[in-house]
């Protein structure tokens, strides 16, 4: 097996553990963690996915993934701003699940 | 085709550049927001005027911004279907303004976040539908998630800030899966620009995993039965123009991606699972009505209805007919127009008696006359009524569906008008009657009166000027737009 390919199915796998923390946990801060890993999983994936044939790796998918996480950072303030108003507003730190059924 | 030019800068960056310009004064100088504000909107809407008449001398725009082509610089492509989803932004979004100017001078929400935070998104949607590569699409979808997730929390109620939460989680979720294939398109195929991806794409394993996971993001972002659990508690909670905005625009602008990847990138593989999203699209009409139906407050009524809508959208994909297309971008522009109006008339009638339990309307048709007339044309749009422009995006999608003798899609279409019908009524219905108690009223602001109405109005005429956007559309189009006009 080639290191580019290890490093592509690692990043698969951080993207299927993200998933799962994400949609298995109630706590937000963890839903936040999840998210952030699940990113870090795609990232892997780009600069694996780089390495093409050839000793010189493929320099787009690099100015790709800095853009990636000039995103991730920014998403994660919001998020981390939300969670601070959201459990300053309710004194919890997870969503209901049923506070808009009708 | 020509290459976009002009001095110093062509049309194309300015529509991009002026809203982001307007968010960054807005954003230095508060206190002039609305003035900042208001210029910035009319200044992006003549923006878009002018390129709308640069396309129709030249056809399709191309420009390398900098002169550096994707994949490292950024390519702008409009065509007419760029054009109509501007054209809609720029009206919903003026309307808008001219709303939020009355809105913030009685709300408790924060107005100071809501200018700069607004043309930010505009930023977002403008750059978007004129992105010529798949990965800055991925920039202006989270540019606009992350702006729209910060405008509904700006509501800072705890529903507000719930549903912001959860509509962040939901954007986030599908912007990584959407990159994910970004990632495969550009390991197989070593491009990103849409065109040139269009010549290469061929059946193969990484090509049905990009698709794949580019169709479950998008479909996330728009909102499709099942997977719009996230949108009726943040468009309901947001105040009152952010609702209509996120309502009419951004879930739009998602759909406008899956258009784009569809015909643009993936036209050779994507059509074995045209039939799966109709289906959805028809599975969300029955069950986002029928939900509108059951609620009690009013503003999640119309989020649910925003449900239902969107189904619609979804139908061409299994009807397959240049007709069908056409009928499901026409769905775009006229439920953006009416649903924006209904979300206004929506904020008016909670501005003014400080609730919005459908059951204590409590005589607003006498009361706020403007308001509740806005709120009957944009139901008639979105029932579907004549002369309305959701009647001819109806039309356009009944012939389709009977000429090609598919009868199922046009029960769904007639059962889905009907329930529109009975939640539009059941509003009317009650704001003619007296509560058992009654309320306070306060003012409302003649701006929000009127600019629901104007909106409302402009839903009602685009029924009534039908080949415009039908002959805008077809500049640059993906063949399948392009037929015998109706």
């Amino acid at each position: 097996m080639s290191t580019p390919l290890l490093y592509a199915l690692a990043g698969v796998g951080l993207c299927l553990l993200g998933l799962y923390g994400l949609i298995v946990y109630a706590h937000l801060l963890r839903k936040i963690l999840a998210l952030n890993i699940m990113g870090s999983g795609v990232f892997l994936i780009l600069v694996a996915l780089a390495r093409r044939s050839g000793d010189s790796p493929d320099p787009v998918p690099h100015a790709m993934v800095i853009t990636g996480i000039v995103v991730a950072v920014s998403a994660t303030a919001l998020a981390l701003v939300l969670l601070v108003r959201f459990s300053a507003a309710t004194g919890r730190n997870q969503l209901d699940d049923d506070e808009h059924s009708p | 085709m020509i290459e976009a030019s002009g001095t110093p800068l062509p049309w194309i960056v300015w529509v991009i550049l002026l809203p982001l310009i307007g968010a960054m004064l807005c954003f230095l100088w508060p206190r002039q927001g609305k003035t900042l504000g208001l210029l910035t909107a009319l200044a992006t809407l003549l923006a878009v005027i002018a390129l709308y008449f640069q396309l129709l001398d030249g056809g399709v725009i191309r420009y390398a911004v900098g002169g550096w082509g994707a994949p490292l610089g950024i390519a702008l492509y409009a065509d007419g279907l760029s054009m109509l989803m501007l054209l809609m932004s720029a009206l919903v979004g003026v309307g808008v303004s001219l709303y939020a100017l009355g809105y913030f001078k009685h709300s408790p929400d924060n107005p100071a976040g809501f200018w700069p935070l607004w043309l930010l998104m505009w930023t977002g949607l403008n750059g978007l539908f004129v992105a010529g590569d798949i990965f800055n699409l991925y920039v202006t979808l989270e540019l606009l998630g992350l702006s729209a997730v910060a405008l509904v929390a700006l509501a800072a109620s705890r529903d507000a800030l719930g549903g912001a939460m959860r509509y962040l989680f939901v954007s986030l979720l599908g912007s990584l899966c959407y990159l994910i294939g970004v990632a495969l398109l550009y390991h197989a195929y070593g491009t990103v620009d849409i065109a040139l991806l269009g010549t290469l794409v061929e059946r193969n394993p990484a090509t049905h995993v990009a698709l794949g996971l580019m169709v479950v993001a998008m479909l996330l972002k728009s909102a499709l039965f099942p997977l719009h659990f996230w949108l009726p508690p943040a468009h309901a909670s947001a105040p009152a123009p952010v609702s209509a905005l996120l309502s009419a625009l951004v879930v739009k602008a998602s759909f406008y991606l899956l258009l784009r990847l569809w015909f643009d990138v993936f036209s050779t593989v994507s059509m074995d699972l045209g039939m799966v999203l109709g289906v959805l699209g028809a599975a969300a009409i029955v069950w986002g009505s029928v939900l509108a139906l059951r609620q009690t407050r009013l503003k999640l009524l119309v989020a649910y209805s925003t449900v239902a809508q969107l189904g619609y959208l979804f139908l061409p994909f299994a009807l397959l007919s240049p007709l069908a297309w056409q009928g499901g971008v026409y769905f775009v522009l006229s439920h953006a127009l009416a649903k924006a109006a209904m979300f206004m008339a929506a904020g008016n009638i909670l501005a003014f008696g400080g609730h919005d339990r459908i059951a204590d309307l409590d005589r607003v048709a006498q009361r706020l006359p403007i308001t509740m007339t806005a709120f009957c044309l944009a139901g008639v749009s979105l029932m579907g009524l004549p002369p309305s422009g959701g009647f001819i995006a109806k039309w356009l999608l009944l012939d389709a569906a009977l000429s090609h003798d598919q009868w199922g899609w046009a029960v769904m279409m007639m059962i889905g008008g009907l329930l529109a019908a009975a939640y539009v009524f059941k509003v009317v219905g009650f704001a003619f009657t007296q509560a058992d108690a009654p309320h306070d009223a306060q003012p409302v602001s003649p701006f929000m009166e009127w600019s629901a109405l104007a909106l409302a109005v402009c839903a009602i005429l685009l029924g009534l000027n039908a080949h415009y956007p039908l002959e805008l559309l077809a500049i640059g189009g993906p063949v399948t737009f392009v037929s015998p006009s109706p």
